[in-house]
């Protein structure tokens, strides 16, 4: 899932007080399970801001909605009415659904409310770490599921590195060496082999590089 | 009503099991307290959400108390505890929105510490008056 963090209150107060309505917009999938941007967390940032709107004398008057996702056309027309009634959006969605809703609505400012952090999973309770950086071509198969790209601090497809101590990483010393990892991962499934294997230097072009990437499935289009 | 006669309103959350058992008490040892606190009771503090707190303070509680069970003692195991974390939390979110976190306290108390609650409600009284009203609610406090 999508992982973000909650924008400070007072650097969101800076950014709608010269508005008078404001519709704060949560989203309940991926940033409702991160607890960043769930119906929660819709009710505790928008009571914050209508404190420091309070405070600061400003007559902000904020409404609270959530809908199912913020990156779907179909839930987005839920929140048309409700949209339309504010004169800005702050939304808590991630990158995408602030920029969903951007898009639908032209004329309407929409603010981020959140930072998006990372694609990760939820380790413990309160602990959420990134496992996947989205670079386009996934090699996890050769790594026994443990990915290099996201999780070694230097990115290695040809590791270990050497610097490791302890089975920690020389750069992150809190973290654990992802070589390591997975040299034993691959031993335990009997493919202890695969480290052998000597990496090309990957497609970054199917990364980030040279603007947003697009998928087109004909088989699925209309 | 100006600073001077300024009487805080003080929102105190009391876990069913201790502190709300103890106001009873203090009632039954005829022990007072002064009448700016407000009462509610909760079946345990762990059970406050971070919404009941901002809520409070946005229809303008001067501060909030929150009195949960000892450490250990919770009858719930640790909803005290899980009390304890999100109350740091929110005086974070506090700061950022301009209150003082001392507006917010939380106490550990017995069923059988009247005492420790009355005076708790005390000290509680004078870090508020000190610090003056609500950002949000200036204008507003007992008798308004």
């Amino acid at each position: 899932m999508i992982v973000a963090q909650r924008k400070s209150i007072s650097d969101i107060h800076n950014i709608i007080k010269k508005h008078e309505n404001i519709l704060v917009l949560g989203c309940g999938t991926c940033v409702t399970v991160c607890l960043a941007g769930g119906e929660r967390e819709v009710s505790i940032i928008s009571s914050a801001l209508r404190i420091a709107s309070k405070k600061s004398g400003d007559k902000v008057k904020i409404s609270e909605l959530t809908i199912e996702r913020q990156c779907d056309n179909v839930f987005i027309e839920t929140a048309a009415e409700e949209i339309k009634k504010n004169d800005a959006v702050v939304s808590l969605g991630c990158g995408a659904g602030v920029q969903a809703i951007a898009e639908r609505y032209p004329n309407k400012p929409v603010y981020a409310g959140l930072d998006t952090a990372f694609l990760g999973i939820l380790e413990s309770r309160g602990v959420w770490t990134e496992k996947c950086a989205q670079c386009g071509e996934c090699l996890l198969s050769d790594f026994g599921g443990i990915c290099p790209v996201t999780r070694c601090a230097k990115h290695m497809l040809n590791g270990p590195c050497g610097g490791s101590r302890e089975e920690r990483c020389e750069i992150k010393a809190d973290q654990p060496c992802a070589w390591q990892l997975i040299y034993k991962r691959l031993k335990e499934i009997g493919e202890v082999d695969k480290i052998k294997k000597i990496h090309v230097p990957k497609d970054w072009g199917k990364s980030l590089n040279g603007g947003s990437r697009i998928i087109i499935r004909e088989d699925h289009r209309i | 009503m100006d600073e001077k006669t300024f009487e805080p309103k003080i929102v105190a959350f009391c876990c069913h099991y201790c502190a709300y058992a103890s106001a009873d008490l203090a009632g039954s040892m005829r022990l007072q307290y002064p009448p700016n606190v407000r009462i509610i009771r909760t079946p345990c503090t762990g059970r406050l959400e971070v919404e009941y707190y901002m809520k409070a303070f946005e229809n303008g509680a001067d501060g909030v108390l929150v009195a949960g069970c000892l450490e250990g003692g919770c009858h719930f195991i640790e909803g005290n505890l899980i009390a304890k974390k999100r109350v740091k939390g929110i005086q974070k979110i506090m700061e950022e929105c301009g209150l003082e976190k001392e507006r917010l306290q939380m106490i550990n108390n017995s069923a059988a510490m009247a005492k420790n609650l009355v005076d708790a409600i005390h000290v509680m009284i004078y870090v508020v008056k000190q610090l003056g009203p609500s950002p949000v609610n200036k204008k507003i406090g007992i008798g308004h």
